[in-house]
């Protein structure tokens, strides 16, 4: 297998509040091929979106360590030229809540077009022609007239695809997506999602997907990353995950979700709650929910280790989980 | 959604403040320095709709040429203080760290002292006259700017479109001034025309102390300060350049409410 684009390795996050450090992120290891579409699903608070913006280092007041390297190099460490010239030509992200990252006071032309003037070498008029095409490209009839709207005028779902387009503007390679369907309605978001895979498989561009609905998971991604407490606890193949996890949480998040089928069968939520991250946890931290506990797991972390081929596990009762 | 009616109304009294400041000549009856001693302490009246002075000058003309001087003040004592305070308040909001809370200490002591005594010791010791009051009113008015722009940028820079912004790559000069300033700007637009009224208020009284703009100068401050003397038998030389502060004070204000409305409708 060739280095995969992004590799990230062993990162933490540590926020620094009023009532001590919160460990959002706790060792978290993944990797995106080149034209991969990684699922990266958890509970609210799994340290999901964390992670994703630990990568692009927008954090401020957070310690960060471990190794995020971008085609081999380290972005934790890069200066802050060679940072700005990955962000956006080679790395873009778009967010949940589109209203609140575009700008308000420019036109969605204007933003689209800065995004090509901050990147590319197209003069005006070619910037004018290439945001139409991305336009197009989103799905937006009549670009030429919406070029000129400002993103109050938009609905929801227009703005997620304004966003969308500013992001491919500069062509990146890999795209990263912070619940970008959350914030829009059901229909809605059917038709965002399937426009970013259309999108990722004609550009050949890889996308880390972050989400916790695991249906978009199954229909959308080639692996998964299931998060739980600033941890991976497993990752791997989707139809493999799906069919065969191999960590508890994993399971009991599967039985929690329908399925398909003429089968009606009662749902199990998983009981309890996610633990609390601003004290350290020495075991694993899905053991108050866990059903499958061994004498090892509240005081020794499991680490994740292959259970199959390109599949890990974080569960020392991986052997006995079942689907 | 609330009318246009206090931007329309704040506008033409502003438009009409600035015709006179503009073109004093055309609009006063009667030249401003003219001595009359056949109409010494007129009352108002048909010739002298404001009545005259202890010289015979024409309060009327008098009020309107210094009009000028009153709306330059406003226009001077407030232009430096935003600039200046905008431009601190964004690097300061925006960057955080050491600066912010040098400039905390900054704002703490300044705003232990009265405004207007600060500005007064700073301009007995550069010495009365525009020039020092402007130089004055710049050194502690810019203070207040920054401190709402600084609030401002500390709320945007935490925003997603920052956020994507710096994703993007963008620079941290085309951030600052094309994403976070524009955005923060609306606040502190609003805060600029009032404080222009402020700036008036405080150049008439400087004025008045004789510390602003000097005697031959027309200012409604001085002009008050010349008719205090004479209030018992002749009211209307030191009470007319009062309604002249006190309607350029109502125009800014209604201007100021008017543009706050405006602005927010895009919002």
């Amino acid at each position: 297998m060739t280095a995969p684009l992004l590799d990230v390795d062993s990162l933490r996050v540590t926020f620094d509040t009023p009532r001590g450090p919160v460990l959002a992120v706790d060792g978290v290891s993944l990797q995106v091929g080149a034209g991969e579409v990684l699922g990266l699903v958890g509970e609210s608070g799994s340290g999901k979106s964390v992670t994703l913006r630990a990568i692009t280092r927008l954090l401020r007041r957070a310690t960060v360590t471990g190794q995020v390297l971008w085609r081999g190099r380290d972005l934790l460490i890069q200066a802050e030229p060679a940072l700005r010239a990955v962000r956006g030509r080679e790395v873009a992200m778009i967010f949940q809540e589109p209203m609140a990252a575009l700008n308000p006071v420019l036109t969605i032309g204007q933003q689209i077009e800065e995004s090509l003037a901050a990147h590319g070498t197209l003069d005006r008029r070619a910037r004018r022609a290439r945001a139409l095409e991305l336009m197009d490209l989103v799905g937006i009839a009549a670009g030429a007239q919406r070029l000129g709207a400002y993103p109050h005028e938009f609905s929801g779902g227009m703005r997620q695809r304004a966003m969308i387009a500013i992001a491919l503007a500069p062509q990146p390679m890999l795209l990263l997506a912070d619940e970008p369907t959350t914030a829009l309605d059901v229909t809605i978001q059917d038709q965002v999602l399937k426009l970013l895979l259309r999108l990722a498989d004609e550009l050949g561009m890889a996308m880390v997907l972050v989400t916790h609905d695991l249906g978009v998971v199954a229909e959308t991604c080639s692996r998964v990353c299931v998060m739980y407490a600033g941890r991976v606890a497993e990752a791997g193949p989707v139809a493999d995950v799906f069919a065969h996890p191999r960590h508890a949480y994993t399971a009991a998040l599967l039985r929690s979700m329908p399925r398909p089928g003429p089968a009606r069968e009662r749902l199990a939520p998983i009981p309890g709650q996610p633990p609390r991250l601003d004290r350290a946890i020495p075991g694993c931290p899905f053991v108050p929910r866990c059903g499958l506990v061994e004498p090892r797991c509240p005081t020794h972390a499991p680490p994740l280790v292959p259970v199959a081929p390109a599949h890990q596990a974080a569960c020392w009762s991986s052997a006995r989980v079942a689907p | 959604m609330r009318g246009r009616a206090p931007l329309l109304a704040g506008g033409a009294i502003l438009l009409a403040l600035l015709l006179c400041a503009l073109l004093p000549g055309v609009v006063a009856p009667y030249d401003p320095l003219a001595f009359d001693y056949a109409a010494l302490l007129q009352p108002p009246g048909a010739a002298h709709p404001f009545g005259t002075d202890q010289f015979g000058r024409d309060i009327l003309s008098r009020t309107i040429a210094a009009a000028t001087i009153d709306l330059q003040i406003a226009l001077f004592a407030t232009t430096g203080p935003l600039v200046i305070g905008t431009a601190v308040g964004l690097l300061v909001g925006y960057y955080g760290g050491v600066a912010d809370a040098v400039f905390g200490r900054v704002v703490d002591l300044v705003v232990t002292f009265p405004f207007l005594v600060l500005v007064i010791a700073i301009v007995a010791v550069l010495g009365p006259g525009l020039g020092n009051m402007y130089v004055a009113v710049t050194a502690v008015g810019w203070v207040f700017y920054a401190r709402l722009m600084r609030g401002e940028v500390m709320v945007l820079r935490g925003q997603d479109y920052v956020s994507a912004c710096k994703v993007l790559g963008y620079g941290q000069a085309r951030i600052l001034l094309r994403h976070v300033l524009p955005n923060a700007a609306r606040p502190i637009l609003v805060y600029w025309m009032t404080d222009m009224a402020l700036a008036i208020l405080l150049g008439s009284s400087l004025g008045y102390l004789g510390l602003g703009a000097q005697p031959p100068e027309a200012e409604w401050g001085v002009l008050i300060a010349d008719g205090k003397n004479l209030f018992t038998q002749a009211w209307w030389v030191a009470v007319f350049p009062g309604f002249a502060i006190v309607l350029a004070g109502i125009g800014f204000s209604l201007a100021g409410d008017g543009m706050a409305d405006l602005l927010d409708v895009k919002r």
